[in-house]
């Protein structure tokens, strides 16, 4: 019986430590008004705009390929999978590299890089993809960060073959 | 020892022995008395049992040293080399292909014994030292042989059903008698070819002893027969007879009503079954006391071999590189690290001075980097030899099976692609043979019939025509029947009969290429299923090749595959359209045209010019890429021709910028929707350039 406590214990105080010490680091991005959070184990770079070239008969968020250390990957708008505006190319523009395990890695462009947080995994909330807007379906759940809100997009989730 | 880090040099040097072997054992099969093949084929045999030895794989080694004391043999003149030995050796060779892959997929050789091989192979060795015989055929041979045999046979119920009942149906039930001639060196083989040919005629209900133990040779020299047949028994005595090398077969109609033997009974008569039931426990040959349970082992081989297929090979792909060419890499390595010390020392000097010794460093650094380009291209190419010479081996077993005679010709085994061309291109050559082969030649009787040589003949050359290196593969049969393909494809729907009428026969033998289309009136196990050459083609294709026949009915068929000498580096002509930068692989540009707006012509509303007798469509690149053009409609034209095949098409574009040679990168997975680009490159600024897939636009 005695034992049987003890490792009770020792489990609640494993769970309450994992509570505190399991933060995820997310990079915070915006689009236009609003902000979103990426993951930063998906990260691979995060590079200035540069010239896209243009692939021809392609869907329009897929804005074409680009050169990184010699290797050709494609570019896609964040703005448009999220279906808003057309992106608008401005001195704080970047294109943030991802790498994906399935498709290798795959670049977004966004309007403006902000900062790091790191958020601990009781001020993230899932939400529930019911709705059928495609703009909700990427956010897999909303942290909470010094009062603000943060979206956080799953880019891993997207499912690029039914585009 | 752990000898895991020399597996990849194992798996290459036995591969290359391997195919030694192949290539000398045919020649040994045609030319038998050559010394100078015995002792290559000894050598080899000799090095691969010390590697297998060596790397620990017992199997391996086991079979390997009885293939080297029969070459051993064969090399002091005991044994005579003989068509028989020549088909086991051939078995061997595929047996010991097998532990290699089985290594190279597991590093592990695998189960099977292959006892039967080592069992035929001693029995070669023991044709020459007759005293020498194993103490199973001196026990059983005490046995009476021939007689009257199947008589004795104790037959179960539900076979005895089976004869009643093929009685009723007016079949006759014969037993037979085989005896083997004494000094018959492959019994086994001899028997399995009277089964073959008894087969033919009949239906083997009863075999004593049983089938697999004939096969096994588990049998001294006779052998005896319950059939089933409609044919008479001397059709059936013929038939077992005319297999070589047997004595006399004894035959006679077996009356079903007559009391038969009880089994018990049979044992105290019959002093030859009780042996032979006892012989698979006999430790005779040596190998059997170091594998035991080599009986069950060998029929869970397969099963295990199947499911350890889809494991990742444990070893990576090499390519074996001539030293002189690193050499030379390592040279050019050595001038790089000069010209960036020369342009380090030249950023440290003034400006004033650096501009001239600046401009000479770079046009050093590029001749450097050219160079250098070149010799990492010729690392990675590699002979087709490799591919090639099992070709000759596949040839000699397919004129067995096909009962055809034919020769193989090959030519420019030396000529070099790129690795993973090489790779990819053996199975594509292997189905066009085998379709030579089994569909391209006729018989010899309607050879001869016709006037030609009675032994077909298939040629493989290739060679290098510019940027792509030529594969032909030719037979001297009988073409393709260009209104049979008609007729099939009309009867198949592929094709409406206004449709055939239109087409020409280049467009109807084209046909073959599409799936599920095959005009073998049989369908044999060599080819003629249908699957071949649309697998072929699209294999061909996907290595940025193709794929063209040319035939005469009555003369034979050309298949003329086409590659480029390299995937990784073309040579291209880079065009702008609008304000994009396009490559088009220069390998299918024939020429470059200025035309005036006035030189279009329209028909069926689609633009075409008339260029020295001939009609070219002609597509602009950009409407097909969605980019404005750059210039107005009344400009002269710039026109590139290009040809898929025999056709041409010309593409409209805005500026040419000239010819390079460019890296192909790959899209990725996204950029597949594009069907007419089939790559990218990163030109010198950085930028990437797309380039074109003419063959998807034509």
């Amino acid at each position: 019986m005695m034992e049987l406590n003890t490792t009770n214990q020792v489990d609640v105080l494993e769970d309450e430590r994992k509570k505190v010490y399991e933060t995820i680091q997310y990079i915070v991005i915006r689009l236009g008004d609003e902000q979103y959070g990426i993951d930063i184990r998906n990260i691979d770079n995060i590079v200035r705009m540069q010239h896209i070239t243009r692939v021809p008969k392609m869907p329009a968020y897929l804005k074409g390929v680009i050169n990184m250390r010699g290797e050709v990957i494609p570019v896609m708008s964040m703005r448009l999978m999220m279906n808003l505006a057309e992106d608008e190319v401005t001195k704080t523009t970047r294109i943030i590299v991802l790498k994906l395990e399935q498709e290798g890695n795959v670049g977004f462009i966004v309007d403006e890089v902000k900062e790091v947080v790191s958020l601990s995994v009781n001020n993230i909330e899932k939400v529930n993809n019911n709705s059928k807007d495609e703009k909700t379906d990427l956010i897999s759940a909303v942290g909470k960060h010094n009062g603000e809100l943060i979206s956080l997009v799953d880019l891993s989730a997207i499912n690029f073959e039914d585009n | 020892m752990d000898v895991s880090q020399y597996l990849e040099i194992f798996l290459d040097e036995t591969k290359e022995h391997l195919q030694n072997l192949n290539t000398q054992i045919l020649e040994l099969e045609s030319d038998p008395e050559n010394m100078d093949t015995i002792n290559e084929i000894f050598r080899a045999a000799h090095s691969l049992k010390g590697m297998a030895g060596t790397m620990g794989f017992k199997r391996m080694q086991n079979l390997t040293h009885d293939m080297e004391n029969v070459f051993s043999e064969v090399r002091t003149g005991n044994i005579k080399v003989q068509p028989e030995m020549i088909d086991v050796l051939f078995q061997c060779l595929d047996a010991l292909e097998e532990y290699t892959d089985n290594i190279q997929t597991s590093a592990n050789e695998g189960t099977n014994d292959n006892e039967i091989l080592i069992r035929q192979l001693n029995d070669i060795l023991n044709g020459v030292n007759g005293s020498n015989q194993t103490e199973e055929a001196v026990a059983v041979s005490d046995a009476p042989v021939g007689g009257e045999k199947w008589n004795d046979i104790v037959l179960e119920d539900s076979q005895l059903a089976v004869l009643k009942e093929a009685k009723k149906q007016g079949k006759k039930v014969y037993g037979l008698n085989v005896v083997v001639e004494a000094g018959c060196v492959l019994k086994a083989a001899r028997a399995f070819l009277v089964f073959k040919a008894v087969e033919e005629i009949a239906e083997i209900v009863v075999s004593v002893p049983v089938a697999q133990e004939v096969e096994e040779e588990k049998f001294d020299r006779d052998f005896t027969l319950i059939v089933l047949t409609e044919a008479g028994l001397e059709d059936l005595v013929k038939a077992a007879e005319s297999v070589s090398e047997i004595e006399k077969v004894l035959g006679g109609e077996i009356d079903l009503d007559q009391p038969r033997p009880e089994k018990n009974a049979q044992k105290a008569q019959e002093p030859v079954s009780p042996k032979e039931e006892k012989a698979p426990q006999t430790p005779v040959p040596v190998q059997e006391a170091v594998k035991p349970a080599a009986g069950t082992a060998q029929k869970q081989a397969p099963a295990g071999g199947r499911k350890q297929a889809p494991a990742k090979p444990v070893v990576n792909r090499t390519v074996r590189v001539d030293i002189e060419k690193l050499d030379s890499l390592m040279n050019l390595v050595s001038e790089l690290i000069i010209a960036k010390n020369s342009l380090v020392s030249a950023s440290s000097q003034d400006q004033t001075k650096m501009n001239g010794s600046f401009n000479e460093h770079i046009e050093y650094l590029e001749s450097v980097t050219t160079n250098l380009h070149e010799s990492v291209m010729k690392v990675r190419m590699v002979p087709i030899e490799s591919v090639v010479n099992k070709f000759p081996r596949m040839i000699r077993d397919l004129s067995k099976k096909l009962n055809k005679k034919m020769e193989l010709y090959m030519t420019g085994e030396e000529t070099e692609l790129d690795r993973t061309v090489v790779d990819e291109i053996g199975d594509p050559l292997m189905h066009l043979l085998r379709n030579s082969a089994d569909h391209g030649l006729e018989s010899a009787e309607i050879r001869a019939e016709r006037g030609k040589d009675p032994v077909g003949s298939i040629f493989l050359d290739a060679y290098q025509d510019g940027n792509n290196v030529v594969i032909e593969v030719r037979d001297d049969g009988n073409g393709i029947d260009v209104d049979k393909v008609r007729a099939k494809a009309i009867e198949r729907g592929t094709i409406t009969q206004a449709q055939a009428a239109n087409m020409s026969d280049k467009d109807i033998i084209n046909l073959l290429f599409l799936p599920s289309f095959s005009t073998a009136k049989e369908v044999t196990d060599v080819s003629g299923r249908g699957v071949g050459l649309d697998v072929v083609k699209s294999k061909i294709e996907s290595l940025s090749g193709e794929v063209e026949v040319k035939s005469t009915l009555g003369e034979g068929s050309t298949w003329t595959i086409r590659l480029p000498l390299t995937l990784a580096i073309i040579q291209a002509l880079m065009v702008v359209v609008g304000d994009e930068k396009y490559a088009i692989s220069l390998g299918c540009i024939q020429i470059l045209e200025d035309l005036s707006p006035s030189d279009i012509k329209l028909v069926q509303n689609k633009e075409v010019i008339h260029l020295r007798g001939t009609v070219i469509p002609l597509i602009r690149l950009n409407e097909v890429l969605d980019v404005e053009s750059s210039r107005s409609q009344d400009d002269n034209l710039i026109v590139v021709i290009v040809k898929k095949g025999d056709q041409q098409v010309g593409l409209v574009v805005d500026e040419l910028i000239g010819q390079q040679e460019i890296v192909i990168k790959p899209l990725g997975k996204y950029m597949k929707q594009c069907k007419f680009i089939s790559g990218a490159t990163i030109l010198g600024d950085g930028e990437i350039a797309l380039i074109l897939d003419t063959n998807a636009l034509i």
